[in-house]
């Protein structure tokens, strides 16, 4: 129930180590049933095409969770995440065979009060951006 | 058509209870590709300093199927489902949820804003336990596109 990563040993400015995921179209419908978002946009090709998409389109939630995950993987523990919020900017296409790539970034942001940190995350298919975050952190 | 902005500050009577079940956690926690052993075994979690294991910061996205659809399908509302993207999640999260919770969400509508040609609506709900305990609070943001009034 404590952050592995203490308060006193990260400064402003801190860049966290970028990370790569991947997401597959099982993944898709892994997530469409744990979480029940069962929009055809994340798992049916022709319906997300006639809807005027690329193709079929990761959840945003999804997204937001991998963040989620850089984030608690960071801190060493789950119950430091305090506040966590994430705009969605572009969707992740998810091709049929190939999958995708994102790489999630961030850095400390500023310092706060209570030994929390604020942490501005992104992630990015390339170069293109597709969620803006931030994270409000209990450290140790 | 924009959407109805009489409705801004309207609050929706709780949802349903959820019952935050163990497997479930650790299907959501597969599902994300996350195996943090808080989320899956229970000697960990306990090693870690939990009672039990414990659910990942998105979990409550699961909750948001009880309380939603009374807020984005309100007819007063006038929202047209399909032109809607999700913009933006937030959570505030004042302990980890755990299996064995008892949730309900409590939604209103918070603010409906207009950019440009989109309209933006923000709900929030808290989610508490059926003792009145507050565990969190979910805030989402959904765009209608194309739905602003129009200037002039």
């Amino acid at each position: 129930m404590t952050a592995k990563v203490r308060y006193g040993d990260v400064s402003e400015g801190e860049e966290l180590k970028p990370w790569t995921y991947d997401v597959q179209r099982l993944n898709l419908v892994m997530y469409a049933g744990a979480s029940g978002d069962f929009n055809p946009i994340h798992w049916n090709e022709p319906f997300a095409k006639a809807v005027g998409l690329p193709d079929v389109i990761s959840h945003g939630m999804f997204t937001m969770a991998r963040i989620g995950q850089f984030v608690t993987d960071w801190a060493g523990d789950p119950g430091s995440v305090k506040r966590f919020k994430t705009r969605f900017t572009s969707p992740v296409v998810v091709p049929n065979d190939a999958g995708n790539k994102v790489t999630v970034s961030g850095k400390v942001a500023r310092k706060l009060d209570g030994n929390r940190v604020l942490l501005e995350l992104s992630g990015a298919v390339g170069d293109l951006n597709v969620g803006m975050a931030e994270a409000e952190v209990e450290l140790a | 058509m924009p959407l109805n902005r009489a409705l801004i500050g309207k609050e929706y009577p709780p949802s349903s209870p959820y019952e935050v079940g163990r497997e479930k956690i650790r299907d959501f926690a597969t599902a994300i590709g996350d195996f943090n052993p808080i989320y899956h075994d229970e000697a960990a979690a306990k090693a870690a300093g939990y009672d039990d294991i414990v659910a990942p910061p998105t979990f409550l996205t699961t909750l948001g199927f009880k309380f939603g659809p009374q807020v984005v399908g309100d007819p007063e509302l006038g929202l047209n489902y399909a032109m809607v993207v999700h913009g933006e999640q937030e959570f505030e999260l004042l302990r980890p949820v755990k299996p064995g919770d008892v949730l309900i969400g409590v939604p209103k509508i918070a603010d409906i804003t207009a950019k440009g040609k989109n309209e933006f609506m923000t709900y929030e709900a808290s989610i508490e336990t059926l003792d009145g305990e507050k565990v969190a609070i979910a805030r989402s943001v959904i765009v209608s596109r194309g739905t602003a009034p129009q200037e002039g």
